[in-house]
């Protein structure tokens, strides 16, 4: 009996795919805790709960670490039989309680799962609770989200908590910190964090970042034990978020949403926000820049005029490369905006475009962002499992698929190159490092893109070219 | 490192052998806010049925469940590739205020269309409960309709440990069990329960015990098939490998068929032998049997030690620590780590029972910290306390590993190298060497400060 020519003899590539109505099969999507415990481990000091059973954190870790390799540490309530019969208020107290004494952490950051919302926890009250039991000192800031992963994906989970936070910690200022911006980045990888980062601050800003676990998930080697990771947006930044001259939030999508963080504080506290696309691609990218040069009043520093140099360099290299190829992407909504953009700027026909979210913007989003005269070849799927994105995808035949390690399976039953993006990342190294923001972000897409076709073309030829 | 502070409540689940008397607790929930490695009900059900491979796995709830089990296991088969899918009735706000059982049963309908699985596992996820669908009723009638067993696997992710989910799957495969044709089933007759055929290990069992003579009538479940598990009521003894999983189905096809069973582990070259030796006790009465087991470990054993011996010169005298799901694979992994000249400084499970962690007490060399149910913190304070050079477990406990410059070897469900039988002995050696001989631990800080 020999192993691999079992698994040889039988693949996934066999497998017939058929789309159903009222299953999901292969969720392109996550549930809304996810999303909302990313956000909290991008605050310094800051441990994640989840209101709800054992397995919500330990999947939701097990998922994160396989991404981002690196520890994720997410509590949890614990619900059993009798929580769930008389409420999950003892539970979720004695939860705060164990993570002060074990974490001492700056924040805990709450999220609601399907569980306690469906038996109507009361969750608010039971902080407020926990706390009058307490001495004041000893208990930190608490962020409570209500993310039930019967309502949207991880996306709303994540804005959620964004949101959540911003309007639990930012008190009124004093008056107008004219170099301090808030910034929204989305759900970014925590390359893209610190790229925009560098950024804010090339312009003599001061960026507070929610969230930003670019360090937190993306950090070196402990040289002494860390109960939490360092890095994160400290909690005292938050705070001041009322006191800021500007918000820009990240997102074609999340532009068009009813409430966000950026709007409560234009509300709340006259924070002028400012809504885009994530800068990925050359325009998206000169309108982030031109953003921060208008808030900063300086002008944009040379070192982004030569990075913008070169990827005009380097796509006029390669331009042959691309031009009318056609492509199948999919993942978040925002992330799917963002990467039609910049394929629209290179001659890369976006034709199927495909998310697990269902914002409903999606296609006027994405119409916006192409040329007119190629609408009518574009399949936009909002809601989409990967059952129909195969299906679009086999009856579009793409060149190139663009998404996230979970399109996988089906890029190699159809036999077209996936370019890997977003998240998760779980069947190769580096997917934090993954930049995908600024002229640099494009850039290095820019060549994992033609790479991808040129290599095809390598493989696929007889000939064996050495010159491509 | 005593700065990594131990919950009071969790102290009675650490113990360090020769230290104190031995009265650890187990078998209990996970604490509030303690950072378990465990997982749900509803984990315990999935992992044990994942690999039948031609039934349908639909997980009825939101859509987390689903898409965190979305093919994750290293769980191969030779044919049908349909557990390999995740399917999900991704509840949503309006289905759990009017219920979910229409979406359920049009799912089901579609599914049972689409794929013409052989049967069909509905899972129950926290909420199912609590919206009042009647999950039962909906499998009866698509039974009815469809002609496949549609079974409910009651796992509400709350309703108690990862091992009440193994109990929920074990009485939905009981179901299955007793319905088939047994006719050709020979006396010298096994199933092989507990195994799940990460990386093709099934397969290597399974040809052991054939070639010993030994006919293997189901593997439950790896390379799982339904008509398999219909018939395993015809076979002469049950083999069951980890300790909480399918100790349950084996009792009550004990109790219902008279079928015996035996405990085994197929890890480590000491286990593994006894495995195969205990059941050709098991049919004494075939002496050719008991031949051709000696002749076939003899065979495999000279194979594998002189590789084997090559490495522990590298190995010996290096520190490990262990922490993985059931307690009875932490027992082997003493014994295979012995056989590589190291030595297990931390030892702990998710769900070990009393009988486990006092048979571990008595394995463990005085010194060693065992854990039960053990969260992040202890098992970083522990290693570092310990200086372990190695650390065994699952994909949550890696960066642990890591991060304080720890060699890793994964031996979770996710892995997809065989590291059971002979052969497995000899990549489990392997990877070993290759994550603790690894120049980059020189380069560490934790290590070199």
């Amino acid at each position: 009996m020999n192993t691999s020519q079992n698994s040889k003899e039988y693949t996934l590539g066999q497998f017939p795919i058929t789309p159903t109505a009222s299953a999901t099969q292969n969720a392109c999507k996550l549930c809304a805790p996810l999303g909302a415990a990313l956000v909290f481990k991008g605050i310094r000091g800051a441990v994640p709960l989840l209101h709800g059973s054992q397995g919500c954190s330990t999947y939701i870790r097990r998922y994160l670490i396989s991404h981002y390799k690196e520890p994720v540490d997410i509590a949890c309530s614990n619900f059993g039989e009798q929580t769930a019969v008389f409420g999950g208020g003892v539970n979720l107290k004695l939860a705060l309680e164990n993570i002060c004494k074990q974490y001492d952490p700056a924040l805990i950051g709450v999220a609601t799962t399907c569980l306690s919302e469906t038996i109507g926890d009361d969750v608010p009250m039971f902080i407020k609770q926990y706390r009058a039991t307490q001495p004041e000192a000893t208990v930190p800031p608490i962020v409570h989200a209500s993310t039930p992963s019967y309502q949207g994906s991880h996306m709303e989970g994540f804005h959620r908590a964004v949101l959540a936070t911003v309007k639990t910690l930012a008190v009124a200022g004093t008056g107008s910190e004219s170099t301090r911006i808030n910034l929204f980045p989305g759900m970014l990888s925590p390359a893209d964090i610190r790229h925009l980062k560098e950024m804010t601050t090339a312009f003599g800003l001061t960026a507070m970042v929610l969230p930003d676990y670019s360090q937190t998930l993306d950090g070196g080697l402990w040289e002494s034990y860390q109960r939490i990771p360092s890095g994160g947006t400290p909690v005292a930044e938050i705070a001041k978020a009322g006191d800021a001259a500007a918000s820009v939030e990240l997102g074609h999508t999340l532009a068009r949403a009813d409430e966000s963080a950026a709007t409560l504080l234009e509300q709340c506290f006259d924070v002028r926000a400012t809504r885009l696309g994530f800068p990925m691609g050359i325009r998206a990218t000169d309108a982030w820049l031109q953003t921060l040069a208008d808030t900063s009043g300086r002008p944009i520093p040379d070192i982004y005029k030569e990075q913008r140099g070169r990827l005009l360099d380097t796509l006029v290299d390669g331009h042959k490369h691309v031009n009318t190829v056609r492509a199948a992407v999919y993942g978040e909504e925002d992330l799917v905006a963002g990467l039609v953009a910049f394929l629209a700027e290179i001659g890369i026909h976006p034709v199927v475009c495909a998310s697990g979210g269902q914002s409903r913007h999606l296609t006027q989003v994405l119409h916006a962002l192409v040329p007119a005269a190629w609408h009518e070849e574009m399949t936009i799927l909002e809601g989409a499992d990967f059952a129909a994105i195969e299906t679009a995808v086999t009856a579009a035949r793409p060149d190139l698929i663009i998404g996230h390690s979970k399109g996988y399976a089906l890029a190699r039953r159809l036999a077209i190159p996936l370019v890997r993006v977003g998240f998760p990342i779980h069947d190769r190294m580096g997917g934090p490092r993954l930049l995908h923001v600024g002229y640099e972000g494009a850039m290095g897409l820019f060549d994992r893109i033609a790479n991808a076709l040129i290599e095809q073309r390598q493989d696929g030829s007889e000939v064996g070219y050495t010159y491509m | 490192m005593s700065s990594i502070p131990i919950l009071k409540q969790r102290e009675r689940q650490i113990h360090e052998t020769g230290k104190a008397p031995f009265d650890m607790t187990c078998d209990k929930q996970s604490l509030a806010g303690s950072v378990s490695q465990r997982a749900c009900v509803f984990c315990g059900s999935r992992v044990v049925l994942y690999p039948i491979a031609d039934a349908l796995h639909i997980v009825h709830g939101p859509i987390g469940c689903a898409a965190y089990t979305w093919d994750i296991r290293g769980a191969l088969s030779s044919g049908p590739q349909l557990h390999r899918m995740s399917f999900s009735t991704d509840l949503r706000e309006m289905e759990v205020i009017f219920g979910g059982e229409k979406k359920l049963y049009q799912a089901l309908i579609e599914l049972i269309d689409a794929y013409a699985p052989k049967a069909a596992f509905v899972y129950s996820t926290c909420i199912v409960g609590i919206i009042g669908d009647d999950v039962a009723a909906v499998c009866r009638r698509v039974t009815r309709e469809k002609g496949i067993p549609v079974l409910p696997v009651h796992s509400e992710g709350f309703k108690g440990t990862k091992k009440d989910g193994y109990r929920a799957a074990c009485d939905a495969l009981f179901e299955l069990v007793g319905t088939g044709d047994t006719r050709d089933i020979a006396p010298t007759s096994i199933n092989i329960l507990g195994e799940f055929n990460i990386g093709g290990e099934a397969w290597l069992i399974r040809d052991y015990y054939q070639r010993m003579g030994v006919q293997v009538v189901s593997v439950l479940t790896g390379d799982g098939r339904v008509d398999d598990v219909r018939r395993a009521h015809g076979a002469a003894l049950n083999v069951v490998q980890c300790s909480g999983a399918m100790t349950f189905l084996a009792e009550m096809m004990r109790a219902k068929y008279g079928i015996p069973f035996i405990r085994a582990s197929y890890f480590g070259i000491e286990d593994m032998a006894k495995a195969l030796y205990d059941v050709a006790a098991h049919f004494s009465g075939d002496t050719a049997i008991q031949k051709r087991t000696e002749a076939l470990v003899r065979a495999q054993v000279t194979a594998v030690v002189p590789e084997l011996q090559r490495i522990r010169a590298d190995l010996e005298g290096k520190r490990a620590a262990v922490y993985v799901g059931g307690a009875f694979k932490v027992f082997s992994l003493i014994k295979a780590l012995r056989q590589l000249g190291m030595q297990v400084v931390v030892a702990g499970s998710q769900t070990g029972n009393a009988d486990d962690y006092a048979t571990l007490r008595d394995l463990c060399d005085p010194g060693t910290v065992i854990l039960d149910d053990a969260n992040p913190l202890e098992l970083s304070r522990y290693v570092i306390e310990k200086r372990a050079d190695l650390f065994i477990g699952g994909v949550k406990e890696r960066p642990i590993a890591y991060k304080l410059g720890i060699g890793f070897c994964d031996h979770n469900h996710e892995r997809k190298t065989p590291l059971a039988g002979f052969e497995g002995m000899l990549h489990f050696a392997r990877e070993i060497h290759t994550t603790v001989t690894s120049p980059v631990w020189q380069f560490v800080p934790f290590r070199t400060v």
